[in-house]
């Protein structure tokens, strides 16, 4: 077996034999269990003292809404002031300007949302400021909202509970105390002692050996670099993303990396059946999100590792597959997977530039993103897949001729609205912007913006179609992982983006919030023999098949204008 | 508003002291023992620093290894990628045509069809440092040419500087190409 191949293969296994355990751990803290890292309760203690908070208070679901949208409101604010007066502020070694006002609102939604879609460069767009107090700071509490709103889900989905589902602020800021923020520090550890930049210090200026000048970026990039791939978040400190041999250096810290991300995604289903006491159900639910993953990530590696047909063509040989926007140290096998856990996951770091990739890549990336819940972001990805669950749930309860049931509470008109909503939000709001953006490059490809259109795709045909399709989906999926030729920094993608981010954000969290605060109010029927069984493999399938059906092939009209076009037209 | 605003803000004020203040730090202090000291690790000929082990360099010369192309020109502070799509006819008859043709002539024993694809591609960051060893390999004839060495002498070099797949186990392996050009210079005293 090759080396890139059993890298893979070992990548995921230690991500496994990490995410179950984790998995357990995170059941544990949420329960109230006694863990190894109790020793924080004090400290937890005396942060909740200053902000004047009791979370002896339990809420129901919409008081949990109502804090979560109240503080990320607050950092919605302090980021898009903090990015708009960014050069006043200190930290600023490398003396970069402010953020124009469309581009720090797209980039105070982008990191608030856990998109981190960055239409700016980190090596002159940013300072050290606002990287480490304004991103930073949101990549750790973006993925604790996520987390915190699927411990309230969680909760809602265990027997006999009623309207009291916890305190948010509790399973908010236990989240980052007993999670993120011990493993990040791990992690960055690990980062640094590779050779990734720790210090504050600004850009170096050297001499080359063949006498070029050369100014090298630097700065604190371990400590971010850590959280942003453990809170699935994927924006990173310099512009080429963790393709940039300072945000990872070489093929340990490749591994660690792409572990980081999958953890915590991976873990929470787990964890679900740990906290649940139904382990079966969490199986199933792996299972069925595994297969997927597999059915995207062995195409893309074989068309990376098969290299360009086109170049192929050209009588150049392709020892090590596709090179286009890839780096050595990587290799193709490492960038296919990477792609695609980066695309299912939300995380939307990159190792390699996607723009480049393989028609059938973009077009799987394009997919997990579309489909958004095979492990998916930190706590969303399970959000997503429990709409699919309600779904499924009331057609397979149509099928047999009973009323649908889960979880002991039978689902009726009301919640299957808020499931078939925001089921539908999300094709909704990807065609409908792909659509607009695709007028207005035809129609309007002189308007006067910082980029006008007509200069906007850096591929002409079914490719540059491609990337505007790409743009919209990873803005709603809240990935931020972009096919980067695409022109975005101006008003027209800086805004329509931003909203598309926001929308794919917070509907994805009320409506399953929303769905299962209703469910846990209604009276609790026991477990019967006509109840159906939410924990076979049946069931499994037929999740699977609706997932396909609405996810997949509401799509795949515009998929085929674009990657599947390209294809055809490459292989010839 | 006062059971939610105010909580939401202070909680934020400190949380933003701890994470993004306290933490980063903290790494700050850990990296000081790594090697490099935090700063990045750098490498030297003639007692002058000359590079970041990690970054790569333009090497256009006929004496040097030559680094990957790439879509910045190698400019260290503006990293990225050519993102140009993999069907773009600009990119195909213009970028990596023109790259072909000039590794030929640079290499006049080497046939076309012995060019490895990541000589005339760009890379991700546009800061790759490395090369395959048949990416150093195929340049070998060359550099023994213009420099007089033989090309046993640039063998070694690159033998010697190749990085077996990670614990000989994962991943490809790689080769430095700004110690190999180190390496080259210091033969000749």
């Amino acid at each position: 077996m090759n080396t890139e191949l059993a890298g893979i293969i070992f990548t995921y296994a230690l991500t496994l034999a990490i995410a179950i355990p984790l998995g357990r751990y995170i059941a544990r803290v949420f329960k109230g269990e006694k863990t190894w890292l109790d020793f924080m309760a004090p400290f937890e203690r005396f942060i909740l003292r200053i902000s004047g908070i009791d979370t002896r208070k339990e809420m129901n679901w919409k008081q949990h809404l109502f804090a979560l949208l109240t503080i990320n409101s607050v950092w919605l604010v302090y980021a898009f002031f903090c990015l708009l007066f960014q050069a006043h502020l200190p930290l600023n070694p490398d003396g970069n300007p402010n953020q124009t006002p469309d581009l720090a609102f797209n980039t105070a939604i982008s990191f608030l949302v856990n998109c981190n879609l960055q239409d700016y460069s980190g090596e002159s767009g940013a300072t050290y400021f606002t990287q480490h107090f304004v991103f930073m700071f949101l990549h750790f509490v973006s993925a604790a909202t996520g987390i915190a709103a699927l411990v309230v889900l969680f909760r809602a989905m265990k027997d006999k509970v009623t309207d009291k589902l916890g305190n948010f602020w509790d399973y908010f800021l236990k989240t980052i105390t007993r999670i993120l923020l011990p493993i990040s520090i791990v992690i960055a550890i690990i980062l640094s002692f590779n050779g990734m930049p720790t210090s504050y210090k600004g850009k170096d200026t050297l001499i080359s050996m063949q006498g070029d000048t050369v100014h090298v970026s630097r700065g604190p990039v371990a400590a971010l670099v850590a959280i942003k791939h453990l809170g699935t978040n994927g924006g990173g400190w310099f512009g080429a993303n963790s393709a940039h041999p300072l945000e990872n250096p070489n093929y340990l810290t490749n591994i660690v990396e792409m572990v980081a991300q999958c953890i915590i995604p991976i873990g929470l289903v787990f964890a679900l059946g740990f906290y649940l006491n139904k382990k079966k159900f969490a199986y199933v639910i792996f299972g069925v999100m595994t297969l997927g993953m597999l059915l995207l990530l062995i195409p893309t590696m074989q068309a990376e590792v098969g290299g360009n047909p086109a170049i192929a063509r050209m009588g150049i040989s392709q020892p090590t597959g596709a090179m286009e926007g890839k780096e050595v140290r990587f290799g193709p096998a490492a960038s296919g997977y990477w792609s695609i856990l980066t695309t299912i996951i939300s995380t939307g770091s990159v190792n390699s530039m996607h723009d480049s990739a393989m028609p059938v890549s973009g077009f799987m990336m394009m997919m997990g993103m579309m489909i958004n819940c095979f492990y998916g972001g930190c706590g969303v990805g399970f959000l997503n897949y429990y709409i699919f669950i309600i779904i499924a749930v009331f057609i397979s309860g149509l099928m047999v001729g009973r009323t649908p049931e889960f979880m002991g509470r039978k689902i009726e008109a009301r919640e299957m609205k808020i499931a078939s909503l925001i089921a539908l939000l999300h094709p909704f709001i990807i065609l409908v912007g792909t659509a607009i953006s695709s007028y207005v490059l035809v129609h309007m490809p002189n308007a006067d913006w910082a980029v006008k259109p007509s200069a906007w795709l850096a591929s002409p045909g079914y490719h540059g179609f491609s990337e505007m399709l790409y743009q919209y989906t990873s803005s709603a999926a809240n990935n931020g992982s972009g096919f980067e030729g695409l022109g975005d920094n101006n008003i027209f993608w800086n805004v329509s983006a931003g909203f598309v981010m926001i929308l794919g954000r917070f509907l994805p969290i009320i409506g399953p919030i929303a769905i299962a605060g209703i469910l846990a109010n209604k009276k609790f029927i026991p477990e019967s023999a006509g109840t159906l069984k939410s924990d076979t493999s049946t069931f499994g399938l037929m999740t699977f098949a609706v997932i396909a059906i609405i996810a997949a092939l509401s799509f795949f009209p515009a998929l085929a204008l674009g990657p599947i076009a390209e294809h055809f037209s490459l292989i010839k | 508003m006062k059971t939610y605003l105010f909580p939401a803000i202070k909680l934020t004020v400190i949380l933003i002291v701890i994470l993004a203040g306290l933490y980063p730090l903290a790494i700050a202090a850990v990296g000081k023992f790594t090697p490099g000291h935090g700063d990045g690790e750098t490498l030297s000929y003639k007692g002058r620093v000359v590079g970041y082990a990690n970054i790569g360099q333009k090497f256009t010369k006929d004496q040097y290894f030559w680094s990957r192309p790439s879509a910045v020109d190698y400019h260290a502070d503006g990293s990225g990628g050519s993102n140009k799509g993999p069907s773009n006819p600009d990119y195909l008859n213009k970028d990596v045509k023109g790259r072909i043709d000039t590794f030929l002539k640079h290499n006049p024993d080497i046939k076309k069809e012995q060019i490895p694809a990541e000589l005339v591609t760009a890379s991700g960051s546009g800061l790759d440092p490395d090369l395959s060893p048949a990416g150093a390999q195929v340049q070998v004839a060359r550099i023994a040419h213009v420099r007089g060495i033989t090309t046993e002498q640039v063998n070694n070099i690159i033998s010697a500087n190749t990085v077996q797949p990670l614990w000989g186990l994962f991943g490809p392996a790689k080769v430095n190409v700004l110690k190999l050009n180190i390496a080259l210079d210091e033969l000749k005293k």
